[in-house]
């Protein structure tokens, strides 16, 4: 039994990091009507920021956070402004994809020109050892504690900008139909471009507790653990919040419990064979919205 | 969907390469230049594998500089040159045509397993000498025209399960492995340590692996092998993998021994990396880059001016490479006149009647069976204070 609890615990450690990617993912997925291929490389510049802040320049985890939320902000409105913005237009909706395609390529190619290839060792931003239970027989890791709370802050924080401000009222409005609510006075590219500031700025606190978890940072760190988190999304439901926190969990979980109970070397097959289930008997994911189109 | 797209540019980029391929060869028969050897390598200077390919390509410079200041292979120069491959097979055939088209007459490369196979194939259809300093698959060396410098995976999978047996300390423990099941070097090893540790009596107690797409998270390995007993984690994968099994391990509270092979070359150069976790690990390396001789400290210290860090394994089998080249270079009389299918022929039959027995890469000597594979001594070496020691 206690050893059936560690195991899950691991799976949650896992699945509060792909949930705090997923967030990142369906903000823009739901409001800007994109797959931001790149986010996961924002991640990984983000726990390159860290990285500078705290190793090379010696400053407390805090400041170094929030150097690089401010760093990715800017990444982001950036990219969204020259790489996104000239193809919103552009009618076909897998312009806007490739091009984020491009743009993951570009920020990978550019860390290892900055940063080169050689791996390097991310310290903990989080201090805490963690508790153990049973007299030491359970040990659940200080990261793991904090991604889990820090996970469900952002949750809750997301849900009332976006259900209770002027602003995240907007956004649902373009989110629903654009033309609709540029007529009603909303400046759409504003909006977007504030998810994808807020998108991006989620993707510094990512890194931290990736690198944190997970303590080797090289150029191509974001990339896999963005495709598992687009997983998660989709699962729980693209465009829903609540949905990325759940599928993120879920998604962490049943790997560790496949992993262990199964096969090591089948555990990503079942977890993807498990999306397509999903999928096949609810296509708009487990917390989807289904929209119906009035012609 | 990212990998879709991968694929299609490969594919477009393999059509185009094959393309390249059939008109670069029309010029093959004639030897460019003649009177320079024109040496060509091929490894991963960008990418995830880019510590081993740069190292490699900064140790081929630094040998062909000293030979050449002493005076050239027959007394004539080398002129060499080296191309990224990022440890990717399809670019690692365009590297062997742009190579092929610049005039080489051999091939030192390529560094990593999978690169190395593929262009194995095209060098022997061109009958051109092939030495690869590290591709330890053991397809590398399928072909007559093909040698390796270092160990091939089922040699380092046998001699590891060889040591640990034979050793007072290690041989009576419960032994883990965690391995990459996603990759040849890894798989290789370890079905053959599997194989030999049956046939020693090591006992085995865990067996689990990942794969490239989860090699972050480790912890149910780590438990599966801790609730198993395990005292030796045996671990035939690259050092950063390894070196985030060793800090989750930490965390867990989990500390066996472990205990690596080449792949683990590499972990002490992880910067930031908290050395003091990787105290006590065993690794099979041919190269220890803190040894006491000449021949060592010499390469070291070039290599550190040259680069500013310390070479690792790979660099090193370059090195001996470069001059396994030039011994039989000289000893069957080959001159750069000579077409590259000719060098080849002489290459083929020079290289298994020599033996080196200033090396780096080993304790002893070096020489080469007519398969492809080096006659040379394993060493073990532990980490210790943050150097490497040989282990007794």
């Amino acid at each position: 039994m206690l050893n059936f609890l560690t195991y899950l615990i691991n799976g949650l450690s896992l699945g509060s990091i792909y949930a705090i990617i997923a967030l990142g993912y369906t903000m823009v997925y739901g409001i800007a009507k994109m797959l931001n291929f790149a986010h996961g490389d924002v991640i990984m510049i983000g726990s390159y920021l860290i990285y500078t802040g705290m190793i090379t320049w010696g400053m407390h985890p805090v400041p170094a956070i929030l150097l690089a939320v401010v760093g990715c902000t800017i990444l982001g409105i950036t990219t969204e402004k020259i790489a996104y913005k000239p193809l919103r237009g552009a009618g076909s909706s897998l312009a806007v994809l490739i091009t984020a395609i491009g743009v993951s390529y570009f920020l990978q190619n550019l860390s290892l020109l900055i940063f080169t290839a050689n791996p390097k060792s991310f310290t903990s931003v989080v201090g805490w050892e963690g508790v153990s239970l049973f007299g030491g027989e359970l040990k659940i890791q200080g990261v793991t504690i904090v991604t889990i709370i820090v996970s469900l802050l952002v949750l809750a924080v997301l849900q009332f900008f976006i259900n209770r401000t002027k602003q995240g009222q907007a956004m649902i409005a373009v989110s629903e139909d654009k033309g609709a609510a540029s007529l009603m006075g909303i400046n759409v590219n504003r909006t977007i471009s504030l998810t994808f500031a807020i998108g991006s700025g989620l993707a510094a606190i990512a890194g931290a507790l990736l690198c944190s978890a997970y303590p080797n940072l090289t150029p191509y760190t974001g990339a896999m653990p963005g495709i598992k988190a687009f997983v998660a999304a989709v699962l729980g439901g693209i465009g829903s919040i609540p949905g990325a926190m759940i599928g993120g969990l879920l998604l962490g979980v049943i790997e560790s419990l496949s992993k262990r109970y199964i096969s090591t070397q089948l555990s990503d097959a079942i977890v993807f064979s498990i999306l397509i289930i999903v999928l096949l008997i609810r296509p708009t994911g487990l917390l989807g919205k289904k929209i119906q189109e009035k012609v | 969907m990212k990998k879709k797209v991968i694929c299609l540019l490969s594919a477009a980029l393999l059509t185009v390469a094959s393309l390249c391929g059939c008109g670069g060869s029309g010029g093959q028969g004639s030897a460019s230049g003649g009177d320079v050897f024109k040496i060509g390598g091929i490894g991963p200077t960008t990418g995830g594998a880019a510590i081993y390919g740069s190292d490699v390509r900064d140790a081929i410079q630094i040998a062909v500089d000293e030979v050449n200041a002493a005076g050239g292979i027959n007394g004539f120069k080398i002129e060499y040159r080296f191309e990224d491959d990022e440890h990717n097979a399809e670019k690692a055939v365009n590297a062997y045509n742009t190579l092929k088209d610049w005039g080489m007459q051999m091939l030192i490369g390529t560094v990593t397993s999978a690169p190395c196979i593929a262009v194995s194939e095209l060098t022997h259809t061109d009958n051109m000498f092939q030495l690869t300093p590290s591709g330890t698959a053991v397809q590398c060396v399928q072909y007559d025209n093909a040698f390796r410098v270092c160990f091939s995976d089922p040699d380092q999978g046998a001699a590891s399960a060889d040591y640990i047996a034979g050793n007072a300390d290690l041989g009576s423990k419960p032994v883990a492995i965690i391995y990459d099941s996603s990759t040849e070097y890894s798989t290789g090893i370890h079905d053959s340590f599997v194989a030999k540790a049956g046939d020693l009596g090591v006992n085995i107690v865990s067996d689990t692996s990942f794969t490239t797409d989860s090699n972050t998270d480790f912890s149910v390995q780590l438990q599966t092998s801790k609730d198993a007993g395990a005292e030796l984690l045996f671990l035939p994968i690259y050092y950063q993998e390894a070196s985030l099994i060793l800090q989750q391990a930490n965390a867990m509270g989990y500390a066996p021994v472990f205990f690596g092979v080449d792949g683990m070359d590499g972990i002490l150069g992880v910067e930031n990396f908290d050395t003091s976790l990787a105290e006590g690990v065993y690794l099979l390396t041919p190269f220890s880059a803190t040894a006491e001789d000449e021949l060592t400290k010499n390469f070291v210290s070039k290599f550190e001016e040259k680069t500013g860090h310390v070479p690792n394994q790979f660099g090193a089998d370059a090195y001996d490479a470069v001059y396994a080249i030039k011994a039989v270079c000289e000893k069957q009389d080959i001159k750069p006149s000579m077409s590259i299918s000719e060098i080849c022929d002489a290459m083929k039959t020079g290289m298994t009647s020599i033996s080196l027995d200033k090396v780096l890469t080993s304790p002893t000597t070096i020489s080469w069976t007519a398969q492809g594979e080096p006659n040379k001594d394993p060493r073990a070496v532990i980490i210790e204070n943050g150097v490497y020691v040989l282990a007794k």
